[in-house]
């Protein structure tokens, strides 16, 4: 199909809003009626067509939205993009990863033709159309990870391997759940994870990064994570937390169905092959919870988990004093039914709502 | 009692241990304050070792209560500074100046030994193998995440951002890179809601 671009802010006014082809492949996170950590990774093959799993790197209505306000970020605070001196190499083995996959994946949206080191970019929805060496710092705009990931939705956190270890030492990123990478670059993998609650305990980050370090080139992985956000704000920095965390005291019981926004990562791993570095891709997507009501399934099982989840997580989360009003609304949408197991949203398939 | 025991803490956060002597072709201690006694304690246990090492030391509120005691430790080098902004060209020099062997030693404020040891990993030494000992003030060097400024030996929870003035509580969430624990908004969601400030680990 081809993708109508929306135009839509995501601050200020707030114009961003879903169609209903993108609230019915929403990535909703849960896969049953309650929610732990855990090391949830799968194979990243593809997906069921039209969902955000089908291609390598997805690309939606918001794209172009995402990208003006990813440069609005930026310039006004260039430490959003780092990348420490030794990683130059891994951003070139990522622009080669996504302009390879986009151009075979959306072959009417992105054209790559190489000759050589001589390569000719054009990416028709942001009316780019570049020729550079490839390897060649000098002939692009900006650095070679900065460049292309300036053209793809989601930050983007490009990781050391060595020392049986994970390194944060570059990246992108202006749609991030509260974190810092101005503050966590150049840390290892428990390192930037210190603050999350329970999961060390769990040894969560123990499994996951035995898995991550054994990644192999052509077989990527991918999870969901998750968060709650006010107001569909991309841009939930600490940086800015002073001016945007008091958005979340603007929740009434009239307006909560509109304003809160489930908020999922997908997140994505690749091996890159110059540089033996690790991609993470973590894609950000918003749905008002009104567009999730649309959902019987979802409207049951959202209601469950945030009722149910432990308050470490929704104190972490950033919720918790906000919760209370979250499960007055929910419950409406709940009418004890059982649910489907998976994340799907089988419309067809289970009962509407009895209320 | 110049010792304190850190509670338990997440990772991110830095684990100090105790100065021990180390077989090395050269020694260099860098510390502040009460940190003198770590080395005045290393000497106890090897006193030639001292005796060839280089001593950076910034007494700050101690004054010469130390100053005469590493003297006569008659180690090769020895430069008593005014301050660690004052002493660090001197630092990133001597590591500039290094040979593979050297020992290096951190000793005194977590804000001393956190700077020290960025500039020394500048220079190619791991971190892992670099020795700290924390004396004196639990004091912290802590980074504003909104304007990005330094407040040296912040010693209150909550703190008044000494740069953009913003009330800021204390997270063990700690950067290497930085030197600096991470000081986030405290009262954003709730303008002028400040709690009464409390001194760390009281």
């Amino acid at each position: 199909m081809t993708i109508q671009f929306n135009e839509e802010t995501f601050r200020d006014d707030y114009t961003f809003k879903n169609s209903d082809w993108a609230i019915k492949r929403f990535p909703f996170p849960f896969h049953e009626d309650s929610y732990m950590y855990a090391v949830n990774m799968e194979q990243h093959r593809g997906g069921p067509d039209g969902s955000v799993y089908e291609k390598r790197f997805d690309v939606d209505e918001h794209y172009v939205a995402e990208m003006k306000d990813r440069a609005m970020v930026l310039n006004d605070d260039p430490l959003r993009c780092q990348s420490l001196p030794h990683m130059t190499l891994a951003g070139w083995d990522l622009l080669e990863l996504i302009m390879v996959s986009k151009s075979e994946d959306y072959p009417d949206l992105f054209e790559l033709h190489r000759d050589g080191d001589q390569w000719h970019w054009i990416n028709k929805p942001l009316g780019i159309d570049d020729k550079f060496t490839f390897m060649d710092e000098t002939t692009l705009p900006y650095g070679p990870m900065e460049y292309i990931t300036r053209q793809t939705q989601g930050d983007f956190c490009v990781l050391d391997q060595r020392d049986d270890n994970l390194w944060m030492d570059a990246g992108i990123v202006t749609t991030q759940a509260d974190w810092s990478l101005d503050f966590d670059i150049g840390m290892n993998f428990f390192e930037w994870h210190a603050p999350v609650p329970l999961a060390h305990e769990k040894g969560i980050f123990v499994r996951a990064l035995k898995f991550l370090l054994n990644i192999q080139q052509g077989s990527p992985a991918r999870r969901l994570n998750w968060t709650m956000t006010v107001n569909p704000l991309l841009d939930t920095s600490p940086e800015n937390y002073h001016k945007w965390g008091v958005q979340k005291t603007t929740l009434t019981p009239e307006n909560i169905g509109e304003k809160q926004h489930l908020r999922v990562e997908l997140q994505t791993f690749f091996r890159l092959p110059r540089s033996n570095a690790l991609v993470f891709p973590i894609r950000c997507y918003l749905c008002s919870f009104q567009d999730l009501m649309t959902v019987p399934k979802w409207g049951r099982r959202l209601h469950r988990v945030i009722r149910d989840l432990p308050v470490e997580l929704a104190t972490y989360k950033g919720f918790i004093d906000n919760r209370p009003m979250m499960l007055d609304y929910l419950s409406k949408f709940d009418d004890g039914k059982p649910t489907s197991d998976g994340i799907w949203p089988d419309l067809e398939t289970e009962p509407a709502l009895e209320k | 009692m110049s010792k304190f025991k850190f509670p338990e803490s997440i990772k991110s956060r830095p684990v100090y241990g105790t100065l021990e002597p180390r077989a090395g072709k050269a020694h260099l201690f860098v510390a502040d304050a009460e940190g003198a006694e770590a080395i005045l304690d290393v000497a106890k246990a090897d006193k030639d070792l001292v005796a060839n090492a280089h001593i950076i030391y910034i007494p700050k509120n101690t004054g010469d209560t130390y100053v005469k005691k590493l003297e006569a430790l008659k180690p090769q080098q020895m430069y008593v500074g005014p301050s660690y902004a004052a002493s660090v060209t001197r630092l990133q020099r001597t590591l500039a100046d290094a040979h593979m062997g050297l020992q290096v030693y951190l000793t005194g404020t977590e804000g001393l030994m956190g700077q020290a040891m960025l500039e020394a990993t500048n220079a190619g030494i791991p971190y892992t193998a670099i020795q700290t000992e924390h004396r004196g003030s639990v004091a912290r060097r802590m980074q504003c995440v909104h304007c990005k400024g330094i407040t040296e030996d912040v010693i209150m929870d909550p703190f008044v951002c000494s740069h953009c003035g913003l009330n800021l509580f204390v997270r063990d969430h700690y950067s290497r890179r930085l030197a600096a624990y991470q000081g986030v908004c405290i009262d954003a969601e709730d303008p002028g809601n400040v709690p009464e400030a409390v001194e760390l680990y009281k």
